[in-house]
């Protein structure tokens, strides 16, 4: 059972992009020919092979091609150039709910949407009430699909999707629907199928999902295959060089206050002094804070907040907290947490800082989610959640 | 297990495809499916009134069934016109209308093509049926014949289904088709002896300061033979001449391949051209 599920052999594709995208006759018979276009190349000769049961990942920025190879492996787009060959049944999940019918009913569009998707009439019935009961959308079978509000309409359609059964499910970022609750069945559901020997590609910018699912990444970069191999090392190599292109991003999120005076900018540095190249997990860390303010601001209070990338509310170190109120700063300066060991687990967060009266009530400044930044895997070794709690186990039976 | 692109899993599709579009027409009027009755019967009303009243037009009388009745007459021609306009107009849109589902799924894009033409054939039977039985009720025995409309039901979805394709795939890369199509439907709608009979258009006729053989160049239009072997089989109870069917049928199957041609060429870039 070690045979290839899919095998890309140099695949290149060529998109046209029109300088005026003329639909029209008048516009193709004027010029004489139908339109002026660019060629970009989204795929340069891929060559990538799945082995069967392998969960792979495929990453990069956006605009690499990872969509697109996707795109060809599920046929939708043709290569211009290279082949495809897919061994068995496949299934994309693409967009989920394609094909839904608004006035047709959710048992209508269970049968519609499974037949786009590949699944025969009476599979379709033998399955019909695990779709209905995984969806959970029981009461509403019968009703509309235009009614559904959007979680049932998503939860519908995923549950079609995945219940085809496929030997290769491809899935394109649609992992994240549903309420939380949902949410861990489609894992668990997903882990099913693994555990059954699926082979899967997904494409995510969700490097913390794509670490926990995938056993191998392939790395994408201008439409060529840049790496490939285990998950961790892939996206380790990739987070190498993202990072560093995000130190100088000041500007993700919103920022407000009276104006007195500011947080000018946040710095991520080692503890000797120089810029962190590579944040790990266990890593030693300084938080700098540069401020600067017009007119001197009495009891300030500093804070730095941690946010995940999804939006999770890690922690808010804040000086009043920690005791450290000066009777006032003025003019330009800099202040640091230090952080012994940062016990963030791998994935990326949003810094964000703000000065502020002693109530807390009068901000002078507040800027919320402005400076982005990767924690790849380090030690402790832990992927789940969003923090270690740095503790260490004992008393396992271990040899030796 | 029904693979993608087999038989089943096509012919399964189709049929869905086309319950789909069967049940959002008429979905939340009132009538529902009695538009698809009303609809031809308005027209033959309409058309009546200007033929009979207005124009004092003669009853047309079948030879050799001996029926004399203008709406009948007008229906045998009316409904096979209204499935092939309905039908291409309705292929025409069957991609771009499709457009998220061709981007987001792959199943081979034919079946969109034939579920349209089939949607507008489930109505066609039904409103072919109603015809029969009024035929029936004014005398004119046409069950021997039914095996004949059979073959030319056939024959005409042949055709509509290459046009359709083409059409269909034609209008992801200009939609101006749409437009186009409208109005040489139009145009073919009265280049097609419908509301009037054939006889009325002349043999020989000076056009343009040419003396032009008009009738035979007017039977050049497929839709000319076909209306005529429908109501030969119908109205009047004969066989059509065996060389309208011959030329019709040739047309059905030339589209067909065409058809075929043509999409499969066009077909690879729909999803980046949607």
């Amino acid at each position: 059972m070690s045979g290839l599920a899919v095998s890309v052999k140099g695949v290149s594709k060529r998109f046209r992009l029109y300088h005026e995208r003329n639909q029209s006759l008048k516009a193709s018979l004027v010029r004489g020919r139908r339109s002026r276009y660019e060629e970009l190349w989204a795929l340069r000769d891929v060559t990538l092979e799945v082995r069967e049961g392998t969960t792979l990942g495929l990453i990069g920025r956006n605009g690499s091609g990872k969509s697109t190879l996707l795109k060809t492996m599920a046929r939708i787009l043709r290569p211009d150039t290279g082949r495809i060959v897919v061994d068995g049944r496949l299934s994309a999940l693409l967009e989920l709910g394609a094909g839904f019918h608004p006035e047709l009913s959710g048992r209508e569009n269970i049968f519609l949407n499974g037949s786009i998707l590949g699944l025969g009439r009476k599979e379709l019935k033998a399955k019909f009430d695990d779709i209905v009961a995984f969806a959970e959308v029981e009461p509403f079978i019968d009703t509309p699909v235009k009614d559904y509000s959007s979680g049932m309409y998503v939860r519908l359609g995923f549950s079609v999707a995945i219940n085809v059964d496929p030997a290769v499910l491809l899935v394109d970022e649609v992992l994240a629907v549903g309420d939380e609750q949902f949410q861990r069945k489609c894992r668990e559901k997903f882990a099913d199928l693994q555990a059954e020997g699926r082979t899967v590609v997904i494409v995510s910018h969700d490097l913390g999902a794509v670490r926990d699912v995938c056993h191998e990444a392939a790395l994408l970069e201008d439409g060529r295959l840049e790496q490939t191999g285990p998950v961790g090392e892939v996206i380790d190599h990739y987070l190498g060089r993202v990072h560093h292109d995000r130190l100088d991003d000041g500007s993700l999120g919103a920022r407000w206050g009276t104006g007195e005076g500011g947080i000018e900018r946040i710095e991520v540095l080692e503890f000797g002094g120089g810029p962190a190249a590579r944040l790990r997990t266990g890593d030693p860390v300084v938080f700098r804070l540069h401020f600067d303010t017009t007119e001197p601001i009495e009891r300030p209070v500093f804070t730095l907040t941690v946010h995940t990338a999804g939006g999770v509310h890690v922690t808010a170190p804040n000086t009043r907290d920690a005791g450290l109120v000066p009777d006032e700063v003025k003019g330009r300066g800099h202040i640091d947490l230090r952080v012994e060991r940062l016990l963030l687990v791998p994935g990326t967060y949003d810094l964000g800082a703000s000065l502020t009266d002693y109530t807390g009530a009068y901000q002078y400044d507040v800027r919320h989610r402005a400076f982005r930044f990767e924690v790849v895997a380090g030690s402790p070794a832990e992927r789940h959640g969003v923090m270690s709690l740095g503790g260490r186990w004992e008393g396992l039976p271990l040899e030796r | 297990m029904a693979a993608l692109g087999t038989y089943a899993h096509v012919r399964d599709l189709a049929l869905n495809l086309t319950s789909r579009e069967l049940k959002g027409k008429y979905k939340r009027s009132v009538l529902g499916w009695c538009w698809s009755l009303l609809n031809p019967l308005a027209t033959a009303l309409i058309f009546t009134m200007v033929f009979k009243v207005f124009f004092q037009a003669p009853n047309p009388s079948g030879e050799p069934s001996g029926l004399s009745n203008f709406p009948l007459w007008l229906l045998c021609g009316l409904l096979p016109w209204n499935y092939l306009a309905n039908s291409l107009n309705g292929a025409t849109e069957s991609l771009v209308a499709n457009a998220n589902l061709i981007k987001k799924v792959y199943f081979p894009r034919q079946v969109l093509v034939v579920a349209n033409v089939a949607s507008w054939m489930v109505p066609f039977l039904i409103e072919f049926g109603v015809l029969a039985l009024l035929l029936l009720a004014f005398g004119n025995f046409v069950l021997p014949w039914l095996p004949v409309v059979l073959v030319l039901i056939l024959v005409q979805t042949s055709f509509v289904l290459g046009i359709g394709l083409i059409l269909g795939a034609v209008n992801v890369y200009f939609r101006d088709v749409k437009h186009l199509i409208a109005i040489v439907l139009q145009a073919l709608f009265y280049a097609t002896p419908i509301v009037y009979p054939l006889s009325l258009v002349p043999v020989r006729a000076v056009l343009f300061g040419l003396d032009l053989p008009v009738r035979s160049l007017y039977r050049l239009n497929p839709m000319v033979p076909m209306v005529e072997a429908f109501r030969d089989v119908l109205y009047d109870l004969r066989l059509p001449p065996f060389g309208d069917l011959v030329y019709v049928s040739a047309w059905g199957l030339g589209c067909m391949a065409l058809g075929q041609l043509v999409f499969r060429r066009l077909e690879p870039r729909f999803a980046e051209e949607l």
